[in-house]
């Protein structure tokens, strides 16, 4: 049964910088970095080491919990550096590339002919089961989940995010496999969102042997936590998974090739983006093979991701595993002088969810936003906004509050494991009291998975 | 394009030798300096130069962008949605002291004059010393000072009688501040609303300042010496004493546009209808809040109509909404987020019972006419109740939801 659902409760964030649907060729790069903070809550076991060769496609570590878990290596090449922080702590994995892509060969099959068991072998084996996710908790799936369904959202309504109807033009076979293989992997259906206005490609539309649902409405419309709420909500004892829909092409041409591809289609935008526009490269490559030349003078923050839930990286850093985006903003780490562009100013070049700055004069603006927090962390005083952001039958702000007190019995009751950090994005956005909302819940999550398993 | 850039960096000039007035300032408290160990002093000059600039602090982890707004923003909007109720109380008041003294024609300027004469001396004890107060309390606890007084410090003044003495204020903000609010942790985290207490406080301790027929207008008791015996009452005042109106004194037009006695800034539903499309325009004020208080007076107003016993009870519903500190209270503080309900759902009924006990007590107990106050603290107090049920409500519908239940 398709489900036609209608968010009212949202923000678009109008943002300078949407990429034009036209791809660009990227500098060629050597150095890849491929880190395990990118997946949560995991700790990593290492399996290479500093001048092990490696082929495209073979592990780098695994999970110390669930060691079916593994993240391969997006190139053929040298480990050049496992990188350390405090405490000998693994920040990431350094590689450098070879001319030619070596692959590490697995037998071509086509998912739909195998059986459940091979399926899912064959997704540990190839390493591509650090493409899924599980809900409660946002963390890596692990094998022995019986997953009530797998959702996958085939749009990103985060503000600039890289169009996935572009994205993924013309990979309708690969597309379609991989959904095949992620139906064996549960006993229920797996469920393809897509928007009611925005989505028209057909890769999407003609997905074969999943459920197909309809939505409509504002950011965060396109977060598979807010799908997964309105089409089987997750009670606890249930576990779902998601995949993201570039990574459901990834899986399929690793079954169909026998080949760990992990090329992908990237939208470098932003307000500081010369011409933004699309980039097909690696996992883990270098931001500047993107940005080098396509870019403002001035200082600039480098996001792998979108500015609500991406991580600054720098100019230095390197694409995240999952991202496929990278913002490049104004910093914003200079003071702001009251009347002028401070809080008492007329706040043209603000923007707003409220309507307190005269920026709602132009309701189309589209705004060049800094990093500024525009204001110090307070105490809550406003109550309201959360909900208005927030389009689940949860009540925010007491889960904000309930994971503050570390009530674990009062996050369950509120629905915590229907949540991930980045549904509460838009929350942490219009906070007027700047609670860092997101690292909240996540500690929240966390210590849930700690307690609860 | 040059020239804005040019201007730009004027503006950063002039801006930096600000900062560093700041940072040669603050230099001596910091770490190894010759004051370290008032180091506390920090606090309160951060708390001016956060007033002139919005930190330099960026997003870390989490959202890299970040709302315009902040609590200065937030404040300030509840501020200026006021000043059209300050300004019309004290032209206001300059009218009814010239109209107690039989003065009809008193120019403009000079009835401005001497309300603000009378106001601002309030305005600016109210804010001393709360923010005194709200000061030393930051320095103490090492906190950076929050703004949650600012909208308090000037409600304050707008809910007072005019004759007030200075020092009565002085010693009801104090307590406001200390007890209503400080004691449960500052800013956020009060249970009732400070202005109301620092009222209930006078209402209680200082009764005769606070009520009858004297302290309304500037300058009564010595007309009501006079021949002319002119009465300072409000309406309210004058319907608890079964006195029904005398709509040539006071008409309806004048009622809605405040030119009748009462407290500094409450008289005018008008001016304060200003601030409300403001405060319901920026999304600061709850609509449902409003909208559901107005609707609970409106019906226990109904009720009381068709009963009809008493003066009070047959005074027109729709003119309780207009008289007293009703349209005042509902607007600015039984919307303050912090004291009032905070589920949508629990902000309707909140605002409901408001708005049905505010008339229910000006009519049952005409020892109290101004039901209004009363009203909202004692729903300030229920407010986490209803919000219980609300959120109860939400989790059952989640277990109910369940296909097992777990122990």
């Amino acid at each position: 049964m398709s489900k036609d659902i209608n968010i009212k409760r949202g923000l678009d964030i109008p943002l300078i910088g949407e990429a034009e649907k036209v791809t660009g060729s990227a500098e060629r790069s050597d150095l890849y970095f491929i880190k395990p903070s990118d997946f949560k809550n995991l700790t990593p076991k290492m399996l290479v080491k500093q001048g092990h060769e490696v082929k495209a496609g073979s592990p780098l570590f695994f999970s110390k919990d669930y060691p079916d878990v593994k993240i391969a290596s997006p190139v053929s090449g040298e480990v050049v550096e496992v990188v350390r922080g405090d405490k000998r702590l693994i920040l990431g994995v350094k590689i450098l590339a070879d001319k030619e892509t070596r692959y590490a060969e697995f037998p071509v099959a086509d998912p739909s002919t195998l059986s459940n068991e091979d399926v899912l072998k064959r997704m540990i084996d190839q390493c591509l089961l650090a493409f899924v996710k599980r809900r409660p908790y946002g963390t890596p799936a692990r094998p022995e989940d019986k997953p009530k369904a797998i959702f996958i959202s085939g749009f990103d309504s985060a503000p600039l995010a890289a169009d996935l109807d572009y994205a993924l033009h013309g990979k309708d076979k690969e597309f379609q496999a991989g959904l095949n293989a992620l139906s064996k992997l549960t006993t229920g259906k797996v469920h393809l969102t897509l928007h009611r206005k925005h989505t028209t490609s057909e890769v999407l539309k003609g997905a074969k042997g999943v459920q197909i649902n309809w939505i409509s409405g504002p950011h965060p419309s396109g977060n598979v936590g807010v799908q997964i709420h309105h089409i089987s909500p997750i009670n606890k004892g249930e576990v779902v998974w998601t995949v993201a829909a570039q990574d459901v092409a990834l899986i399929g041409k690793a079954f169909l090739s026998g080949h760990y591809d992990a090329s992908r289609i990237v939208a470098l935008v932003g307000s500081e983006v010369v011409a933004p526009k699309y980039y097909k490269v690696l996992q883990g490559a270098p931001i500047a093979s993107l940005s080098k030349g396509h870019v403002k003078e001035g200082n600039l923050r480098y996001i792998s991701g979108n500015v609500l839930t991406g991580f600054n990286v720098g100019a230095g850093g390197h694409l995240g595993f999952f991202d496929c985006t990278v913002t490049v903003i104004p910093e914003g780490n200079h003071p702001k002088f009251f009347v002028t562009d401070g809080w008492a100013g007329a706040g043209l070049n603000k923007h707003s969810a409220s309507r307190t700055y005269f920026s709602w004069l132009m309701p189309s603006k589209k705004y060049r936003l800094d990093t500024n927090t525009n204001g110090e962390h307070r105490a809550y005083v406003s109550t309201g906004e959360y909900e208005n952001v927030f389009p689940m039958d949860i009540y925010p702000q007491h889960l904000v509050k309930a994971v503050m007190i570390g009530d674990i019995e009062l996050m369950e009751n509120l629905g915590i494991y229907e949540v991930d950090d980045e549904d509460f994005a838009l929350c942490e956005y219009v906070c007027t009291s700047k609670t860092p909302v997101q690292e909240v819940i996540r500690g929240g999550l966390t210590l849930l998975e700690k307690e609860c398993g | 394009m040059k020239k804005s850039a040019d201007n730009r960096q004027n503006e950063a000039l002039k801006m930096k030798f600000l900062e560093d007035i700041f940072h040669n300032v603050k230099a001596p408290f910091e770490k190894g300096g010759k004051y370290e160990k008032y180091g506390n002093v920090l606090v309160a000059i951060d708390a001016f130069e956060t007033f002139l600039f919005t930190p330099k602090e960026v997003t870390g982890r989490g959202v890299q962008i970040k709302d315009g707004i902040d609590l200065k923003r937030t404040m300030s909007t509840v501020i200026l949605a006021m000043v059209p109720c300050l300004l019309f109380g004290m032209y206001n008041a300059g009218f009814q002291h010239f109209r107690a003294q039989g003065i009809m024609d008193a120019p403009f300027w000079e009835m401005v004059a001497m309300g603000a004469w009378k106001v601002l001396p309030i305005v600016v004890v109210s804010y001393g010393v709360g923010l005194g107060i709200e000061f030393a309390f930051a320095m103490k606890k090492g906190h950076s000072v929050e703004e949650g007084f600012l909208v308090s410090g000037m409600l304050i003044p707008l809910i007072l009688p005019i004759d007030i003495p200075l020092w009565m204020v002085a010693v009801a903000t104090a307590f406001a501040v200390v007890f209503g609010k400080e004691v449960f942790g500052g800013t956020g985290m009060n249970i009732m609303n400070v202005a109301l207490t620092a009222r209930a406080f006078l209402f209680f301790a200082y009764p005769t300042f606070m009520s009858g027929d004297k302290v309304w207008v500037h300058g009564a008791l010595e007309a009501s010496n006079t021949p002319d015996a002119f009465s300072g009452a409000t309406i309210l005042g004058d319907l608890a004493n079964n006195v029904p109106v005398d709509y040539n004194v006071y008409s309806v037009s004048d009622m809605f546009l405040g030119f009748i006695p009462g407290s500094i800034g409450e008289t005018s539903t008008f001016a304060i209808l200003i601030g409300a499309a403001i405060l319901l325009f920026t999304g600061i004020g709850s609509w449902r809040i409003m909208l559901s208080a107005v609707v609970g007076a409106s019906v226990m107003g109904l009720i009381f109509n068709a009963i009809g016993a008493t003066v009070l009870m047959d005074f027109p519903w729709w003119q309780h909404l207009i008289v007293g500190g009703f349209a005042f209270g509902v607007v600015f503080m039984a919307t303050d987020p912090v004291t009032a309900a905070q589920t949508n759902t629990g902000k309707l009924i909140y605002g409901f019972l408001i708005g049905m006990f505010a008339i229910m007590i000006r009519v049952f107990n005409p020892a109290y006419p101004e039901g209004i106050m009363l009203a909202i603290l004692l729903m300030n107090v229920m407010a986490p109740l209803i919000d219980h049920y609300v959120v109860q409500a939400n989790i059952s519908r989640r277990l109910k939801r369940a296909t097992f239940k777990t122990a």
